[in-house]
């Protein structure tokens, strides 16, 4: 039984068919990647698993959760979270107040502390920059603010939207050193990326999505191999 | 000039109560409630009207006002969520075009609702201040008008609190800044809201009680020129900030007062509203207002 499956989903903006029948599953403590280009319908796909896009048709399903019809409040509660494409992070808040809103649906106040504790501990930058608005930050500053706030609300799920978006070759390394850690200490990853080199480096599968459904899957280094995958997304 | 300087202040307490709501409220979902300061008068008139239901009249005890206003505020808080969620709610994703109309609306229907209820007539407020005080500083300060200021200072103190310091605080600025984002972060937008409306309906009413206490009279329209002026207040301060508001308030109340006093009264409101267009053609963001930042 696969922790979170989508089964032949189907999404619409307006006319606009963004998702068509896409179908794909992840197991417990995987990290997994969804690959694609621009338009293919990858954000579209973590907003439908965030509550904020409904699907049409189709079986969404994660831990017995019907993610079709959950609100997304609810969803976050129960330990589903997104974090968001360009990292949305709370410009005129400080680093401090962003991290403790990622804990908003949390009503343990001391597993609040703790998990602040792990991500200043995991990511030192922030915890030297805790009381900086989050708007002044660097880019790759902001992607860990917006994974660290994600993991305050202590994710049994975590999904990534292009994490290694605008940032330098040398962060996004650390950014993906940051996914692996989560990822080790056991929280389950869906990683979406243009980024197709880094993201393979660290998935344990992947999803190739083209015009909103899956056309390749397999392990992450079989794909990395693919000739296919190759000329498409890793450019030889 | 301490006098005019007190006086300006007190009816500026009541601007930034008022300001706060109307703040707050475009802060959070960027609609300018025009029905705001109808609310302020619905304040009034539930504690006319439980007053008047226990045969009080001419009163002057303070916990009396303190505990009329209590209740005041509970009743329109509960009035606002209600508006918010049967008007506003329902045209969330709406033209702001639309929402704006419904809230001009909603303004009139709770204006001449009234009206059918009281009559057109101004009304006698049950509770007065009393005149009992004491001369600082050349300015002649009653002890009632006193704790209508305390009172204000400690509404806009808790409010500030809230908003600063609490987990719904930040739940609250975290809309106002990205209401998708918030909802990622597991924030029940609708229930934010909702607790907006409550908070800044229920200071406007508590305004409401202290104005009919502090002028004597109420009535029907009494919450369209506040409403404007509280509106003026909040773009002066810098509309969405709540220190901008409170500033704006205070501002507004002393402008006022020396206006009135160096043209006469009769040019009151001239001189607020020239401050209002003042304002939006001169710095539109107001004294505190954060420029508009572009995201990419």
């Amino acid at each position: 039984m696969s922790v979170l499956e989508v089964n032949e989903a189907d999404v619409y903006y307006g006319r606009v068919h963004a998702l068509r029948g896409l179908s794909f599953a992840v197991e417990e403590g995987e990290i997994v990647c969804l690959l694609g280009n621009n338009g293919a319908g990858k954000s579209t796909t973590m907003n439908m698993l965030s509550g904020l896009v409904r699907p049409k048709s189709g079986e969404v399903r994660w831990n017995g959760l019907d993610l079709t019809t959950a609100k997304p409040w609810n969803i976050v509660s129960a330990g589903l979270l997104h974090v968001p494409e360009g990292r949305r992070i709370f410009s005129t808040m400080t680093v401090h107040e962003n991290l403790l809103l990622g804990g908003y649906t949390v009503r343990d106040k001391r597993a609040i502390q703790t998990r602040l504790d792990e991500v200043y501990g995991l990511m030192p930058r922030l915890a030297e920059r805790r009381r900086q608005q989050g708007g002044t930050l660097s880019g790759g500053e902001q992607q860990m603010v917006a994974i660290g706030r994600a993991l305050i609300g202590g994710p049994k799920l975590l999904l990534l939207d292009e994490p290694s978006m605008g940032l330098a070759p040398l962060i996004v390394k650390q950014v993906m050193e940051i996914i692996q850690q989560v990822n080790a200490q056991g929280t389950t990853v869906l990683l979406v990326e243009q980024n197709a080199r880094a993201a393979l480096k660290i998935a344990h599968r992947a999803y190739v999505v083209e015009t909103g459904a899956v056309t390749l899957s397999g392990p992450a280094a079989e794909l990395a191999a693919d000739p296919r995958v190759v000329e498409a997304y890793l450019g030889a | 000039m301490m006098q005019l300087i007190w006086n300006g202040l007190i009816v500026g307490s009541f601007y930034a109560l008022v300001a706060l709501g109307y703040s707050m409220v475009y802060g959070i979902i960027k609609l300018l409630n025009f029905a705001h300061g109808d609310i302020y008068m619905l304040g009034a008139f539930v504690g006319f009207f439980t007053l008047s239901a226990f045969g009080i009249s001419n009163e002057t005890s303070i916990p009396l006002l303190l505990v009329i206003m209590l209740l005041s505020m509970v009743t329109t808080g509960l009035i606002g969520v209600g508006i918010e969620r049967i008007a506003y709610r329902p045209l969330r994703n709406s033209p702001r075009l639309a929402v704006l109309i419904t809230a001009i609306g909603v303004s009139f229907t709770l204006e001449y609702g009234v009206r059918q209820l009281f009559g057109p007539n101004p009304e006698a407020f049950p509770i007065r201040l009393a005149s009992t005080g004491f001369d600082v500083l050349g300015m002649r300060i009653t002890a009632s008008q006193l704790v209508l200021v305390v009172i204000a200072a400690v509404l806009m103190l808790v409010l500030a609190h809230i908003v600063e310091r609490t987990s719904q605080g930040r739940a609250m600025r975290a809309i106002a800044l990205d209401p998708q984002g918030a909802q990622l972060m597991g924030v029940n937008v609708n229930r934010v809201i909702a607790t907006v409306f409550f908070i800044g309906s229920a200071l406007a009413g508590a305004a409401g009680v202290m104005a009919g206490a502090y002028y004597g009279s109420i009535d029907f329209l009494m919450g369209f020129i506040i409403g404007l002026k509280a509106f003026t207040a909040a773009v002066i301060g810098g509309i969405g900030n709540l220190y901008g508001a409170m500033l704006g308030g205070l501002l507004l109340g002393l402008l006022e007062s020396f206006g009135a006093a160096w043209f006469g009264g009769e040019w009151r409101d001239v001189f607020s509203f020239a401050f209002l267009i003042l304002f939006l053609t001169f710095k539109p963001t107001g004294l505190l207002g954060a420029r508009v930042v572009e995201r990419m």
